[in-house]
């Protein structure tokens, strides 16, 4: 007999029990696992209502002010009436405007005037200001593997048990000067936050959501068996439940046959031509401009599970994605020369967390002579690989496994370290040769 | 590499020489710096097989371990290192400046300012290599858990008397190096290749005979050439004619001259023991000075070269003048200096093996913020550090075509003017992103509002609002607001660092980072190994 998968029960399933060990566990610590697009933001929510309504008051660690922001409208558009606190820096601008919007959350730059409130919000890097007497009952530490070590360090003093979120496969924290130093220890003040807190706490329990919701069925596979071997997942839709489809034909060009390439199959592969180049490559930036230009003009529509008519693909549900920021400058200089404005265009860090219908990537090897361990991070790719919900195409320069070939990782081994899996060099050949099947060549005119 | 680094090594490889990188002194180089020139022997981590060292440049200290792995020598070697270096320490130790620190009153918990010493200037080490300073790491960690005889009487192979006290100093420089921007212990290597570009990778960088020959090649070669053949150029014996800087020695020294000359040693030191009356003591007395002498040159033949390229090296730098920052830099050097001169003679236990966590952390961000920080401050000293940063959309400078009075919104209007730039650079500027200029070595603040018009030469117009140091009136004050016609340089980046938050007290550390380290417990030595004992 086989089993049918039901995402939906499954991913029930894992909440509850989630839910269940941090309302009622005894561990002071509950640490949760999300692939891309597994609904974290969506459990954050959920479990801060539950436990704003049990009573418990509850500060809730973020890592950027915009993840914070977006937590508030995402508490205010679930439950309006609870009273949430927005705790931020003394800087000009430092909120989302639309939090004003909001009657009952209160925004201060001081947590003595926000005592009481049942959710208090903050980044880590304000909460590490915060003195308190007494400690919150209830944390939740969103984006927990992008925190470090260190500042989890300076705000763990004030909560008493605190719910750990995060995605493991996306970028590991970083530090701009050397930390080997502490390499080994348990509490070396680089590595994640995760990674310390289970040094530490063994005991823990730690949950997995088992589904994506984001990635469609013809991507979750790829990411789950480049980045997550070991804990694999799945999408919650199936092949049928998305399609993108383009009203104006292929004009036969490269741009446009990758584009047909990734509508169809969810991955599209534009080649160039193999050359050494500098990190901002004019072909390679053009050729992603250009790919970005006719799937506006090709007048795209997206069908997802979401509704029952096409929705438009328009500027706003499409994202470029680079490894660097003066490539992001690039692109987005190349875009403006095509008239096309509103298209996100930025970098592996700052795309984490984030939801397009379609991505162009920029390929981090593309066109390198060397490959470091910077662009071989296995979270830079998975970043890249996993923010659409139908398709992705990346742009290239031909030569990118003979490189990794050419440089195998030397990153030292210290001891007493956890050794990632899949290390980067792995995950790059594992996605190189899955986009293989999707190639499409181009020598642009 | 910037953008700006690899033209620099383009321009080197097609003119033969290095190009400069700096156009100012970015490191304090004391006046009288000790130079360090250590060797160590293969085979076994931190043997030290001797050294050139001293303030000297014409009479350096040459000390040598004639049997490494005997540890008696080994002692005797640290205990003569240490008669040259602790001395040279202690006279920066008693030159005292009267400062001010803010402390936290243990009473009342409130931030007060006490007067304390700190001392007027601190002493400088130099080595030739960044190997060097992991030497020099190796070695404190060495001698700074041992005990003399005078600490505890039963310990059964007791160091002379300031050899922990040693270990204690060269780990306190060694950690001290790892701050950016510190001075106290310098790689000459790390140091000229800061302020130089040659033709030769990074890597290559680090071998200082290479290094100088790109930077003063000799008459008439170019750089390429002569570094090739300091590193490689061999003489008929199939020796180097250019040691390597150390402290790792060249296997065909260590086998054709080093290995058969620590062996006569080694025989003569076995004939002596077995001697069996006076006369024939006496001759193998002598035996074994003809062989201790043989290895002292030996080691002084290889030293001596580096010795006197770390001070060629030094010459070239102080041809250039300080940057203008570098002595606030310095200042935390001698703060740092201060603090472990305070901790030793307070009878403080040395550095622990490991740092605890609330120590790792606040070592991390305080380099992280000194890391920013002498980035910063670089490129503010020096035209040629700021012009990479402009290449890389990182700043941008030009002429202030236009400026236009406005006023912020509210109750009480300050002023916001607008001020209009001239660039041939291209800043990465994002929606509203902030600039800084510096306004009588302060931070001015402003933002970018947009690009006006299209000029036809090429360059940008870029509009900016400026935000702060305009005084508390409704009207800026003089000299405060850009004026048409004045020559700006605006940087994305900020000039000063913020400090960062404070963590908790090491016994607050909370149960996600272990608890609370509990008491620190005077720790022991190494236990010994059967290796210890020959």
């Amino acid at each position: 007999m086989t089993t049918v998968f039901d995402p939906g029960a499954a991913a029930t399933e894992a909440t509850d029990a989630i839910l269940r060990d941090t309302l009622h566990g005894t561990a002071r610590g509950v640490v949760v696992d999300s692939p891309p697009g597994a609904g974290k933001s969506t459990l954050v929510v959920r479990a801060a209502l539950e436990l704003a309504d049990a009573g418990r008051p509850l500060m809730v660690v973020a890592q950027t002010n915009a993840q914070v922001d977006d937590l508030v409208l995402r508490l205010a558009e679930k439950n309006p009436e609870l009273p949430v606190g927005r705790l931020h820096s003394s800087d000009a601008d430092p909120y989302d405007k639309a939090l004003d919007d909001l009657p009952n959350v209160r925004k201060s730059a001081k947590a003595g005037d926000l005592s009481g409130l049942a959710v208090v919000i903050s980044t880590a890097a304000k909460w590490a200001h915060v003195k308190v007497d007494e400690p919150w009952r209830h944390a939740i530490v969103d984006e927990a593997y992008q925190m470090r070590s260190d500042s989890l360090l300076a705000v763990a003093g004030l909560f008493e048990r605190a719910l750990f979120v995060g995605d493991p496969g996306q970028l590991d924290p970083f530090s701009i000067v050397g930390s080997e130093q502490w390499a080994g220890l348990s509490y070396d003040p680089s590595a994640s936050a995760v990674t310390t807190l289970l040094a530490h706490n063994p005991e823990l329990p730690q949950h997995r959501l088992p589904v994506s919701w984001r990635l469609p069925a013809s991507a979750a596979p790829l990411v789950s068996d480049a980045f997550y071997p070991y804990t694999p997942f799945r999408s919650g839709t199936g092949h049928g439940d998305r399609r993108l489809s383009f009203a104006v034909p292929s004009d036969g060009s490269g741009p446009d046959r990758v584009i047909d390439e990734a509508a169809e199959s969810g991955w599209g592969l534009l080649e160039l031509p193999a050359r050494h180049t500098p990190r901002t490559d004019p072909e390679a930036v053009r050729a992603v401009a250009t790919v970005v230009r006719r799937l506006l003009d090709r007048g795209g529509a997206a069908t997802s599970e979401r509704s029952p008519d096409a929705a438009p693909l328009t500027a706003d549900r499409i994202a470029v994605g680079t490894a660097h920021r003066d490539q992001a400058a690039s692109v987005r200089a190349a875009l403006t020369e095509l008239g096309v404005t509103d298209v996100t265009v930025d970098t592996a860090n700052r795309l984490q967390g984030r939801e397009y219908d379609v991505t162009v990537v920029l390929h981090p090897l593309s066109g390198r002579p060397d490959a470091t361990a910077f662009h071989l991070e296995t979270g830079r790719l998975c970043v890249l690989a996993s923010r659409h919900r139908h398709a992705c195409i990346v742009v290239c320069r031909a030569g990118v496994s003979d490189l990794l070939d050419d440089y195998p990782s030397t990153e030292p081994v210290q001891l007493g370290t956890l050794v990632k899996f899949p290390d980067g060099w792995e995950a790059n050949h594992a996605v190189l040769a899955r986009l293989a099947e999707h190639r499409v060549g181009w020598r642009p005119g | 590499m910037s953008l700006i680094s690899t033209l620099a090594r383009l321009e080197a490889v097609s003119t033969g020489r290095a190009q400069p990188a700096a156009t100012v002194r970015h490191r304090r180089l004391s006046e009288r710096p000790l130079v360090f020139v250590p060797l160590t022997t293969a085979g076994e981590a931190g043997a030290p097989l001797g050294a050139l060292v001293g303030t000297d440049r014409d009479a350096p200290h040459l000390l040598v371990v004639p049997q490494p792995r005997d540890r008696d020598l080994r002692f005797t070697f640290l205990s003569e290192l240490a008669d040259v270096v602790l001395p040279y320490i202690d006279a920066y130790a008693v030159d005292v400046e009267a400062a001010e620190r803010n402390e936290t009153d243990p009473e009342t918990g409130k931030r007060v300012k006490v007067e304390v010493e700190l001392c007027a200037n601190a002493p400088q080490l130099i080595v030739p290599s960044r190997a060097g300073i992991d030497f020099v790491r190796l070695l404190g960690r060495s001698m700074r858990f041992r005990r003399t005889a005078e600490q505890d009487p039963e310990t059964p192979y007791p160091a002379p008397p300031r050899v922990p006290l040693l270990g204690r100093w060269l780990t306190h420089f060694a950690e001290r190096a790892r701050v950016p921007g510190s001075s106290l212990l310098l790689a000459m290597t790390d140091v000229l290749a800061r302020h130089w570009a040659t033709g030769q990778s990074t890597l290559e960088d680090q071998h200082l005979g290479a290094l100088l020959a790109w930077i003063d090649p000799p008459g008439g070669e170019t750089g390429a050439e002569a570094a090739l053949r300091a590193e490689l150029a061999r003489d008929r014996d199939g020796q180097l004619l250019c040691p390597p800087a150390g402290p790792a020695t060249d296997p065909a020294f260590d086998n054709k001259l080093l290995a058969p000359a620590i062996e006569r040693y080694d025989r003569a030191r076995t004939a002596l023991a077995a001697a069996e009356d006076g006369l024939q003591a006496d001759d193998r007395l002598g035996d074994l000075t003809t062989a201790e002498r043989e290895i002292r040159a030996l080691v002084a033949s290889r030293t001596r070269p580096t010795w006197d390229a770390v001070w060629r090296g030094l010459d070239r730098l102080r041809e250039l003048p300080e940057a203008s920052r570098v002595e606030e830099r310095w200042t935390r050097d001698r703060w740092s200096f201060t603090g472990h001169r305070d901790r030793v003679l307070a009878g403080e236990p040395p550095q622990p093996r490991r740092d605890d966590a609330v120590t790792a952390a606040n070592k991390l961000a305080a380099r992280e913020r000194e890391q920013a920080r002498l980035e910063a401050q670089e490129a503010l000293d020096d035209p040629l550090v700021m012009a990479g940063r402009r290449l890389s959309g990182e700043a941008f400078a030009g002429e202030v075509t236009e400026v236009v009075m406005a006023y912020s919104e509210g109750k009480r209007p300050s002023p916001r003017p607008l001020v209009t730039v001239r660039t041939d650079d291209r800043p990465h500027l994002g929606e509203r992103a902030k600039v800084f200029r510096s306004l009588g070595g302060k931070p001015q603040s402003a933002e970018f509002v947009g690009y006006e018009g299209d000029p036809e030469d090429g360059s940008a117009l870029i509009v900016l609002r400026v935000l702060d140091k305009m005084g508390r009136g409704k009207e800026p004050e003089e000299g405060s607001v850009p004026e048409k016609g004045d020559e700006l340089c605006f940087t994305l980046f900020e000039h000063e660092q913020r400090g960062g938050a404070k963590l908790p007290d090491p016994e607050q550390t909370p149960w996600t980072h272990g608890g609370p380290p509990g008491e620190q417990v005077p720790e022991a030595a190494d236990a010994l190994t059967e290796e210890d004992v020959l």
